[in-house]
């Protein structure tokens, strides 16, 4: 056997020592044995693995979380304008005071912790799906942290739109504890010809692990935009896994305005013909902000169109990464697949680690990617400036025209200016 | 108004002297056009006037209205009055050219301690400018000049002097690139603004725009100097005869 195979694997037995699996009852339980199992055969992901070799992966493996202070502001909550379920969890911990009842019309909706406790339900078959989607997504590339968390998860939620829901789930992750480990699972499914959106906002936890499998059917829709928080040493690694039926549209946004440590990992499948999954990106940050985007998008049915839009702004020596693949797969004629991932560096400082890949088996089909880095263009600036607007306005309209290509990604125009208006804030307060 | 005085300018990056020894003085009220060979130096003294980067000035003056402009920042200079029609206007992905011309006249207002013109009353003014200059209601959606035509870019300048009313406007060969109808609908533009506060520099190779723009005094720039200063029938002069008489006359 491997030694480097075998510190993995003794870095994972070290690790989970000291855990022990959440009491469900036993359809859970063996939902939580097996991903248990496929963690111990991969063991901890290690800086020298080629999937980690841009993002250190020690801060979100080790037994104890590094502390990380919480962020205060006084601007108004993200979507506070907006008509939502809302749901609450703080340091991880479901908060029913603050939270909605989980009712709403056109969709079910339950917490994971309260279904995970009993054996009857109103779908089986969402039980079953609980860990599925991150099972399939562990090849070909391992993704041991998204094992451990739907072996540990503590809680999360679980939705299944038969219709088209009434108003966004909005999931709120408030931080207050500084030495926090949340661990989050939410499972969802999209049925049919129904129409679903959900919204994160908040920091969770000093550390946050977060796995959300969305499954969709045939026709259905499902809409995603979440905002990480902006405590800047609060750490979190979270896992997308989609699967994508026939004409079935899946849409993710996400914004990170700091934070020390962030991986987002997007494995999206597309199985049915003519689906279509955007997964798009703004991330700004300084310092030791370190940011990661890792996407794997499987097309396996003809007549898909995927896109990825990912763009970072980084400043006195933040770091950015983007992994992105496109996989081809022989029978997916016809796939129309997109891919940009950019940085704006604001300072020679910063770095961005680009690892575009393409993999094709497929014969007709069109797919384009594109990677840049750059700094701010000092002529549009002057442009800009000998029209009267001061520097820092005028720097200010350039990273976010910068931005602009990923938050035109939004549907909704009232969450665009949510998201924006964060967006503003984070560069007043870098005045 | 402008007062331009022994200006001399070189290259921050090289030891290239481009400007040696220009004076100029316009009165408020008054058009000046500029011409000259290509490479005399007539952009990049309309670059030093609004402020760019890349140049510095070894001697000379040049003031606004008695103030020394070349100490200011280029949007100080902006909101102090001075306007650049851009030889070549820049393209600004991502940035509405709405939002922009806004976002200048506004920063102008405060920096002047004046209110901001709000979003309804902007849009009538813009609305009505770009009327008169043929500029529909789709470019001013686009982003800055970005898959203009040339001619296009060109109105889009004259456009946000328009909204702007600054009163020292430099324009840098404004009618390069325009068809003959834009060209009319550009000097049209400009006569509108014509005022007894406010001043024009107009830069061109062609006698042509001074048809419609008629100058109050013409200039002759050469290797970085004015080298001869006369009415409008200096310019038809230069059309008939290009530079070579000028130059050999002032040598
Ligand atoms: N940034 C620069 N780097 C190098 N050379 C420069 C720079 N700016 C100006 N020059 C040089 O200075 C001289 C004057 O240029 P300028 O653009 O001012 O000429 P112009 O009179 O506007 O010419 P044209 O009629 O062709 O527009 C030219 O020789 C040009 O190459
Ligand atoms: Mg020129």
């Amino acid at each position: 056997m491997n030694v480097v195979l075998q510190k993995k694997q003794s870095a994972a037995e070290a690790r989970l020592g000291a855990m022990a699996l959440p009491q469900s009852a036993a359809w859970m339980m063996s939902a939580r044995e097996d991903a248990l199992a496929r963690l111990r055969a991969m063991g901890l992901p290690s800086g020298r693995d080629e999937y980690w070799k841009y993002t250190r992966p020690d801060s979100l493996t080790k037994a104890e979380p590094d502390p990380a202070a919480i962020f205060h502001s006084d601007e108004p909550r993200l979507f506070g304008q907006i008509d939502r379920l809302k749901i609450v969890f703080v340091d991880g911990a479901f908060d029913a005071e603050a939270s909605d009842d989980l009712e709403m019309a056109g969709i079910e909706i339950h917490r994971l912790a309260d279904i995970s406790a009993t054996d009857i339900h109103w779908s089986r078959d969402l039980f079953e799906l609980y860990g599925t989607l991150e099972a399939r997504g562990q090849s070909p590339v391992e993704r041991p942290l998204a094992a451990l968390n739907t072996a540990y998860a503590t809680d999360g939620i679980v939705i299944r739109a038969t219709g088209k829901a009434a108003k966004p789930v909005s999931l709120i992750y408030l931080h207050n504890s500084e030495t926090s480990d949340a661990i989050l699972h939410h499972v969802i499914r999209v049925e049919s010809g129904a129409e679903l959106t959900v919204l994160e906002n908040g920091p969770a936890a000093a550390r946050f692990n977060k796995v959300m499998e969305v499954d969709i059917a045939d026709g259905g829709a499902f809409n995603h935009v979440r905002a990480q928080g902006r405590d800047h040493e609060r750490r979190a690694v979270t896992h997308t896994f989609a699967r994508l039926g026939e004409e079935s549209v899946f849409k993710s946004f996400t914004l990170t305005a700091n934070g020390v440590m962030t991986r987002n990992e997007a494995v999206i499948e597309l199985t049915g013909d003519n689906a279509v999954a955007h997964v798009a990106g703004a991330a700004v940050g300084d310092g030791d902000f370190h940011h990661d985007d890792t996407v794997f998008i499987t097309h396996d049915a003809a007549g898909c169109e995927s896109r990825q839009v990912f763009k970072k702004v980084l400043r006195n020596g933040a770091t950015g990464v983007f992994q992105g693949k496109i996989l081809v797969k022989p029978d997916a004629q016809k796939t129309d697949g997109y891919q940009i991932s950019q940085s704006l560096l604001l300072d020679e400082d910063s770095q961005f680690l680009a690892k575009p890949e393409l993999e094709i088996y497929a014969d007709d089909v069109a797919c384009s990617h594109g990677s840049t880095s750059g700094a701010i263009d000092e002529t549009a600036l002057f442009y800009l400036r000998s029209r009267g607007i001061p520097t820092a306005d005028a720097q200010d309209l350039l990273v976010l025209a910068f931005l602009a290509e990923a938050i035109e990604e939004i549907e909704s125009e009232e969450i665009a200016a949510d998201i924006l208006s964060r967006l503003q804030g984070w560069l007043a307060r870098r005045r | 108004m402008l007062e331009i005085k022994n200006l001399h300018v070189k290259l921050e990056e090289e030891d290239k002297a481009i400007l040696k020894g220009v004076d100029l003085a316009l009165q408020a009220g008054t058009v000046h056009a500029i011409m000259g060979p290509n490479g005399s130096g007539k952009s990049t003294l309309s670059y030093v006037l609004s402020g760019r980067d890349g140049y510095e000035v070894t001697e000379g003056s040049a003031s606004l209205e008695g103030a020394d402009i070349l100490e200011m920042e280029p949007e100080e200079r902006a909101a102090a009055g001075l306007f650049l029609a851009f030889q070549y206007p820049v393209e600004i992905p991502g940035v509405g050219n709405m939002t922009f011309l806004r976002t200048a006249l506004n920063s102008q207002r405060k920096a002047r301690g004046q209110d901001e013109m709000s979003a309804a009353d902007f849009l009538k003014l813009i609305r009505e400018k770009a009327k008169t200059l043929k500029i529909d209601a789709d470019m001013l959606k686009r982003p800055v000049n970005v898959g203009f035509s040339g001619g296009e870019k060109k109105r889009n300048e004259i456009l946000q002097m328009a909204v702007l009313e600054p009163k020292m406007c430099v324009l840098d060969e404004t009618d390069s690139g325009l068809d003959v109808d834009a060209m009319k609908l550009v000097a049209e533009g400009v006569n509108a603004l014509r005022d007894a506060g406010r001043s024009f520099l107009v830069i061109t190779h062609y006698q042509r725009l001074l048809d419609h723009i008629k100058p109050d005094v013409v200039h002759i720039m050469a290797d970085g100097r004015i080298v001869k200063t006369g009415g409008p029938e200096l310019a038809l002069e230069v059309e008939a005869n290009g530079y070579a008489d000028i130059l050999a006359e002032v040598a």
